[in-house]
Parts: structure tokens; sequence; C-alpha cells
């Protein structure tokens, strides 16, 4: 048993792409992928042909403005407590952040896990209203904590749902015109849905897909992978991140999705209305949503700040720095748009790791 | 040799890696080389102490065995030989 040395994978890389001998573009649309890109240095390292764009990769960057507004608007008419995770806690809208919503005394707390929100609800007879951003990997969670709520009857707990699934997004961008030459697929969102979650794209699409895991090693890896199938002229969908994903995905969890959710239409932040890529609950669970019991009508606003590229990022477009408020006007202490908030935005990672750019 | 592999899996295997050191109906404590915190194992129900899981906002989403685990490093190097 020996562990492969990164070096020889490095090699083997340049080999491949030596023998490929043009330029290929493989885009990531995870954050974690892109964290672990840029923490690694991995494109310093990839021969000059190779080149890696970061897709809509962060939940919480592609959450509408109109759904965080939304909800601060519920929490007015209605004495609650709200939690949402850290990163969407300071997303910015033209009406301010949730940050800012609690500085003007309202009850909003940030929680690591929905699990956290339903044990405040547990103590509290105060409602607790968890704003539940996120891919496949959170949505399980979700749908996990919601079945448990049932089996408990409790009444003081709901969620606003602004659920995601990466596919359709992947999908869309394909539809939208964009050109890459393969996808490094997210590992955790498919240990949900699966290797089978994401064939359709590599059968109608003639993408070629690598299923990665999160360390750097992991990410060279499947890079290899996909110049290899390039050079064999292959398009197919592999999985390098075996350990945890399986073919069929958990089980599980998918049943959990499909007994709360329903997919519809949806709108992504800075990219527009993507078919069939928002989960909401289903009519059976639509006492579960806080939507279901306060309506209030926002208005659209706009999606980002003059002047801000996270559309073109998001899209995979760009990199961070050939935007120009990067770094200078806009840095995480003061954010001008999404990408530049959370953790997993595309922007944050690279101001992060700057110094690991070359 | 699991004590030796340990600090593979730990270091090169997971996003967040943790170990199952106990269970409670729908909750376990996961060892994270040290620290520990509960996790919720809805959907890994066949999950045991001494396995290991993928955490993510507070939910197990997949278990891996110590097999499983090094399994992949076979294949890894499988990939890298093929090259040659």
């Amino acid at each position: 048993m020996r562990f492969p040395d990164a070096r020889k994978v490095i090699e083997a890389i340049r080999k491949e792409a030596s023998r490929l001998g043009r330029e290929v573009k493989f885009m990531d649309v995870c954050g974690t992928h892109e964290d672990t890109i840029n923490r690694g240095g991995i494109r310093t390292l990839l021969p000059e042909n190779v080149k890696i764009f970061a897709g809509p990769g962060c939940p919480v960057c592609i959450t509408p403005v109109e759904d965080i507004v939304a909800m601060m608007e519920i929490a007015r008419k209605r004495d609650m407590i709200v939690t949402t995770f850290g990163d969407m806690y300071r997303i910015p809208t033209p009406r301010g952040s949730f940050a800012d919503f609690r500085a003007s005394g309202h009850d909003v707390r940030v929680v690591y896990s929905i699990y956290d929100a339903y044990k405040i609800a547990k103590e509290t007879d105060k409602l607790v209203v968890h704003f539940s951003p996120g891919f496949e990997t959170t949505t399980a969670p979700t749908a996990g904590m919601l079945r448990q709520v049932v089996e408990d009857g409790m009444e003081n707990f709901k969620i606003y749902s602004v659920h995601r699934l990466t596919p359709p997004a992947v999908e869309f961008l394909l539809n939208e015109g964009a050109v890459f030459d393969g996808l490094i697929t997210p590992g955790h969102v498919s240990a949900i849905i699966g290797v089978q979650g994401w064939e359709y794209l590599t059968k109608e699409y003639g993408i070629p897909q690598v299923i990665s895991g999160f360390e750097p090693l992991d990410v060279l890896i499947s890079i290899l992978m996909l110049l290899r199938m390039l050079n064999e002229d292959r398009k197919d969908i592999e999985n390098e991140y075996t350990r945890v994903v399986k073919y069929e995905g958990n089980v599980e969890a998918m049943k959990s999705i499909g007994e709360f959710f329903e997919v519809r239409d949806a709108k992504w932040r800075a990219l527009g209305v993507i078919p069939k890529s928002g989960l909401f609950l289903k009519d059976k669970y639509a006492h579960l949503d806080i939507r279901s019991e306060v309506a209030v009508e926002i208005p659209e606003m706009p999606d980002l700040e003059a002047g801000c590229r996270c559309g073109e990022v998001l899209r995979g477009l760009i990199l961070p720095r050939e935007c120009p408020l990067f770094g200078r006007v806009c840095t995480p202490e003061q954010p001008v748009g999404p990408c530049m908030v959370s953790y997993e935005g595309t922007c944050n990672i690279f101001y992060k790791y700057a110094g690991l750019l070359g | 040799m699991f004590i030796k592999n340990d600090a593979i899996i730990l270091t090169m295997c997971l996003a967040i890696p943790g170990k199952v050191v106990k269970i409670e109906g729908k909750i376990a404590i996961v060892d994270y080389g040290g620290v520990r915190r509960e996790a919720r194992i809805d959907f890994v129900p066949d999950v045991k102490v001494g396995d290991y899981v993928v955490v993510h906002t507070g939910f197990a989403i997949e278990k891996l065995s110590e097999e499983e685990a090094l399994l992949s490093i076979d294949a890894w190097n499988e990939i890298l030989g093929g090259g040659e």
C-alpha cells in the first residue's frame, strides 16, 4: 500500500497535456474544490495549456436578493428567531444583510447546522425560521431535520427554502454556450445524488466528467483522468472519489429529499432563472414553509452593485483578478458582491490565498 | 496497520473527516483528531462505532470503512501506473 507522490501525478499531467497539444479548459462547480485548488496552488502547478475555471459553486452567492429581503420582511411582520449560516448572514442586498437586520434589533442567529436551529426551537416557545440555502449536500440535512420535526409534531419550527440543484446549473451554462472540455464534478453533491445524478450531462452534452474528492491530490488525479479521457477521445463520467461516492448516491438522503421537496424553475442571483433547479416544499408540507403563513411582496431588485463582475465569475467567464474591484474596492472586510463574502465564493477564496497564486 | 493509516485517512481522504466514537439514536459523537462534536446519522443508518464519516453541516452524508479508503489509494496508484 503506497500513497502516490504528487510530483508523479504532476509529471503524468504534463505528459498527457503535451500529448494533447492544445489548450483545454476544465470547470469546477464547487467552492470547496476552488478552495483546494487555491490552497494547493494547483493552477501554478499545471502546464500552460491546462486552465481551470470556477463555475457557480457557491450556494449563498446565488441565493436571490429578493428571497433574503423577503425573509427579513417576514421577520418584521411576525415575532420570530431567524437562523441561517454564517456566510449567508453577511451576504449584501440592496436592503442590507442579515447582519444589518440583526443590528437593527431583530433576532437573527448564526448556526453551523440546521440541527442547531432545531435545538433552539426545542428550547423556546418562539417561532424559529431557518433560512435554508444550499445545494444537494445541504438539502439532505434539511430534509432529515424536517422529518424529525414532523415526527416530533413541532409547530414552532419552519424553513424558508432557497435550496438549489447543481446539475441543472451546469446544463444551463452549457445551453448558454459555455465552452469547457471537462467538468471537475463536486464530490459531496455526488455523495448525495450519486454518479447517476450527473450521467445525463455526459450523455446529452458530451462533457467528460470526473467526480473528485477534496484534497489537492484528489483534484490533481481528477485532472489527470480528464486529460487522459481527452487523449483517448472518450466522453465518460469517472469517479475519483470512490471512497465516498457510490453510483447510486445516498439512497436514504435522496428518499428524504424526495419526500419533502419538489423541483421547480428558480432564480439564481446574477445568473437568472434556471429551469428545474429550485427545491420547494411539496403541498403536503407547505405548513413547514414560513411563506405559507406570512405573505410579502418584494419587487425585483438589482442583483449586483454597478461594476461587480460576480455574474461573470459565477459563469466561469473570468477569474476574480480580471475584475477591477477585486482586492481594491472589494475585500472580505468590505465586500461589494456575494462572491467576496462566502467562504465558498470564488473571489473570497482568491483573496484569501493570493500569496499562493504565483 | 490501521494506526499508521489513520494519519493518511485524516490528512488526505476527507474534507471533514471524523471517527464515530459513540452512537445514541440518530446522534453520533464524532472525533475529529481530538475534537468531538455531535453529528446526525439519519442518512447512514448502518454506521458503527469505529467507522469514519463525512460530515456536512452537522449531518453524516456518507460513511467509509478503512478498506474503502485504502482501496482508493490502490486505484490512484493504478491510474498512475497505467500512464507509464
